[in-house]
C-alpha cells in the first residue's frame, strides 16, 4: 500500500472529468476517486439540445474522455452510484451502496439538477420532460418520435428551451414557446438579442408567446391543456421544461460549507473547508476582470475551474480569473457570448452587409468594453474577447460602421 | 481507415486510426495531449487548434471562414493552423501529420 494522498470529486460531467484528468497534468500521484449518480460514461452536454436532439448525433460521439483514458491516467470511474454524504471531521464521504471513501481532498462538481416550476397538475401531466441529461435527451427524442400530433410545448424561453424548440422544429414538430417575462432569454441576455431570437424562431414556425405564466396543466388521454395566468390556453401532446436550474448544494449543506446562491469559492476555488474545492455549475465564485460575484451555468466556467482546483490541490497558489464565454446553436444561427454585460450603459449594433443574420453587439459601461454578443460572427467574438482581455478602448462610432475594416487598427481608440 | 499521427508540443508522436467522425473526436479518444474539444466540435473553443505541414495541406482542403476567425488570436496561430473538430476523417487524411498547437 502506498501512503499517498488521496483526492474523490463527487460528480463527473464537465467539471468533474476536467479536474479528474488536470490532477494527473499537474502530477498528482495519489489516488483519484470519481464519482456519479449518471450511469452514463460522462458526455458533453451541449449537444444534448442541439445536434443530438435533432437526431444527427449518438451520446456516445459526444463522451467527455473515452473509457481507456480513465485507465490510462489511472482514474476510477464509479458510475450509477450516488454519494449521499459527507463527514468533514473525518474526511470521508458516504455511498449510496452503503460503503464508504476517504479523502485528503475532495471536489464538489455536483452542478444543478432541472428547476421543477410550482404549476398544478404537472405531476400527472402526459410526456412531460426535463432537459439536463443524455436520458432526458433521449427521452425527448423517442416520446417526440412516437407522438402522433407531435406537438410541443417548451415552457421557459431560456437557450436550452430555445435549443430545444428549433430542434424538434427541425424534426418537424409544431412547437410553441410559453414565456413569463415580457421577453425570451431575459434572464441571460439584452432585450436585442431577446427581438432577435424571438424573431427567428417566429420565421421558422415556431410561435413564441411572452407573459405566459402557465399555472396549471390538465391532461387526459394523450393531451395536455396548459392554463396561463391571463386565461389563454394551449394543447400539447409533449411539454418541455426549461425554467431554470437548481445548484446541487445539499451534500455541501451536511457538509456545512458556506453556501450562497451556489456554494461558496474563492479565487482557488476552495470551500469555506480548506479540504474541500467546488467547481463548476454550483459555484458562487468572484470574477476579478468585473470585481463581481457570480454564479455561471457553462463549460468554460466548469472546464477552468476544474483546472484551477486541480493546481491548488497540487499545491500552487492559482487565481481563477476568466472571461466567461458560452455559446447557443439555433437552427442555422451561432451565438456566441464573451464577456458579462450586467450593468452596462450603451450598446452598439453592428450589422455586417449582407443578410441580417450576422450582427453583433457590443456592450459599454461608459468606455469599458463589458461584453460582446456575436450572431454568425466568430470575427466579432474573437476581437471582442481580445478588447475585453487587454482592457483595451474602442472606437464606437468606427465599430458601428461595418463599412470599416472589423480589425483592431482601425477600431482602437487612440 | 486513416493513419493519424499527432506531434504534441512535448514532441511526442503517436500514431492512432481512424475510420470515422472528426480528428478532434479521435484525439480525444486516444488521450492525446493538448487536443480538449471543450465544446464538443462546434467551432466554439479552439481547443482542438493544430498545425497542418505544408506536404499535407492538400488531403485537408482549407479553413473555412469561422475556423479562421476563431483562429485568428489563438497563441500559436498561422497559415498552417487548423481546428480539428473541422476536419472529417476519411482515406484521405491517411498518412497525415498534424503538429498539435498547444
Ligand atoms: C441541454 C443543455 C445545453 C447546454 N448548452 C450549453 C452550451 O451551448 N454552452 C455552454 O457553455 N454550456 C451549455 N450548457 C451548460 C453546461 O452543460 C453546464 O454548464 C455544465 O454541464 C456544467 O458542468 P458541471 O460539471 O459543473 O455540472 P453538471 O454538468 O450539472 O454535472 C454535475 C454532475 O454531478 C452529478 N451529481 C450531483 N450530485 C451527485 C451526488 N450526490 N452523487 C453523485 N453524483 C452527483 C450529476 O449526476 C451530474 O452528472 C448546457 C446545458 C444543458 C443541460
Ligand atoms: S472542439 Fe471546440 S473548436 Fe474544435
Amino acid at each position: 500500500m502506498s501512503n499517498q494522498p488521496t483526492c474523490v470529486i463527487i460528480g463527473a460531467s464537465h467539471a468533474g472529468v476536467n479536474c479528474a484528468f488536470a490532477l494527473r497534468r499537474e502530477g498528482w500521484e495519489g489516488a483519484i476517486h470519481l464519482y456519479d449518480s449518471d450511469p452514463m460514461l460522462p458526455y458533453h452536454r451541449p449537444p444534448l439540445s442541439k445536434g443530438y436532439l435533432s437526431g444527427a448525433e449518438k451520446i456516445e460521439d459526444n463522451v467527455l474522455k473515452s473509457a481507456d483514458s480513465y485507465r490510462e491516467e489511472n482514474i476510477h470511474l464509479h458510475l450509477g452510484l450516488k454519494v449521499t454524504n459527507i463527514h468533514p471531521t473525518d474526511k470521508h464521504i458516504s455511498l449510496q451502496d452503503g460503503s464508504t471513501q476517504a479523502y485528503d481532498h475532495l471536489v464538489l462538481a455536483t452542478g444543478a439538477r432541472p428547476l421543477i416550476p410550482p404549476i398544478r397538475g404537472l405531476e400527472s401531466a402526459q410526456n412531460i420532460f426535463s432537459m439536463r441529461t443524455a436520458q432526458d435527451a433521449t427521452d425527448i427524442r423517442e416520446a417526440f418520435q412516437a407522438s402522433q400530433n407531435k406537438r410541443i410545448a417548451v415552457i421557459g424561453g431560456g437557450y436550452i428551451g430555445l435549443e430545444t424548440a428549433a430542434s424538434l422544429k427541425k424534426l418537424g414538430a409544431e412547437a410553441i414557446i410559453l414565456e413569463r417575462e415580457n421577453r425570451i432569454l431575459s434572464r441571460v441576455t439584452s432585450p436585442e438579442m431577446s427581438q432577435f431570437f424571438h424573431q427567428l424562431h417566429t420565421e421558422k414556425g415556431v410561435q413564441v408567446w411572452t407573459q405566459k405564466n402557465v399555472v396549471s396543466v390538465e391532461s387526459n388521454n394523450q393531451l395536455n391543456i396548459i392554463h396561463c395566468e391571463d386565461g389563454t390556453r394551449y394543447e400539447a401532446d409533449m411539454i418541455v421544461l426549461g425554467v431554470g436550474i437548481r445548484v446541487n448544494t445539499q451534500l455541501a449543506e451536511t457538509a456545512g460549507l458556506d453556501i450562497h446562491n451556489g456554494i461558496r469559492v474563492d479565487a482557488s476555488t476552495r470551500t469555506s473547508d480548506e479540504s474541500i474545492y467546488a467547481i463548476g455549475d454550483c459555484t458562487y465564485h468572484h470574477n476579478p476582470h468585473y470585481d463581481c460575484f457570480i454564479r455561471l451555468e457553462s463549460v468554460q466556467n466548469a472546464v477552468d475551474q476544474a483546472k484551477i482546483a486541480a493546481a491548488a490541490i497540487c499545491g500552487k497558489e492559482p487565481v481563477y480569473n476568466s472571461i466567461p464565454w458560452f455559446w447557443s446553436d439555433q437552427y442555422d444561427v451561432k451565438l456566441q457570448m464573451v464577456g458579462l454585460s450586467n450593468g452596462y450603459d450603451e450598446v452598439v449594433v453592428r450589422k455586417e452587409a449582407g443578410d441580417g443574420h450576422r450582427f453583433s453587439v457590443w456592450y459599454f459601461k461608459g468606455d469599458t468594453l463589458l461584453a460582446v454578443d456575436a450572431v454568425n460572427n466568430a470575427k466579432a467574438y474573437v476581437l471582442g474577447t481580445k478588447f475585453i482581455k487587454g482592457g483595451t478602448r474602442v472606437d464606437k462610432k468606427q465599430l458601428a460602421d461595418p463599412t470599416v475594416d472589423f480589425k483592431p487598427a482601425a477600431l482602437i481608440l487612440h | 481507415m486513416a493513419k493519424i499521427t499527432f506531434i504534441t508540443s512535448d514532441h511526442e508522436t503517436i500514431t492512432v486510426e481512424g475510420t470515422s467522425g472528426s480528428v478532434m473526436q479521435l484525439a480525444v479518444k486516444n488521450n492525446i495531449q493538448g487536443i480538449d474539444g471543450d465544446c464538443g466540435g462546434v467551432c466554439s473553443c479552439a481547443t482542438c487548434h493544430v498545425h497542418v505541414p505544408t506536404e499535407f495541406q492538400d488531403k485537408t482542403g482549407k479553413a473555412s471562414e469561422i475556423e479562421k476567425d476563431m483562429l485568428e488570436f489563438e497563441d500559436n496561430a498561422n497559415e498552417s493552423s487548423r481546428l480539428s473538430c473541422q476536419l472529417d476523417i476519411s482515406e484521405a487524411l491517411d498518412g497525415i501529420v498534424l503538429h498539435i498547437a498547444n
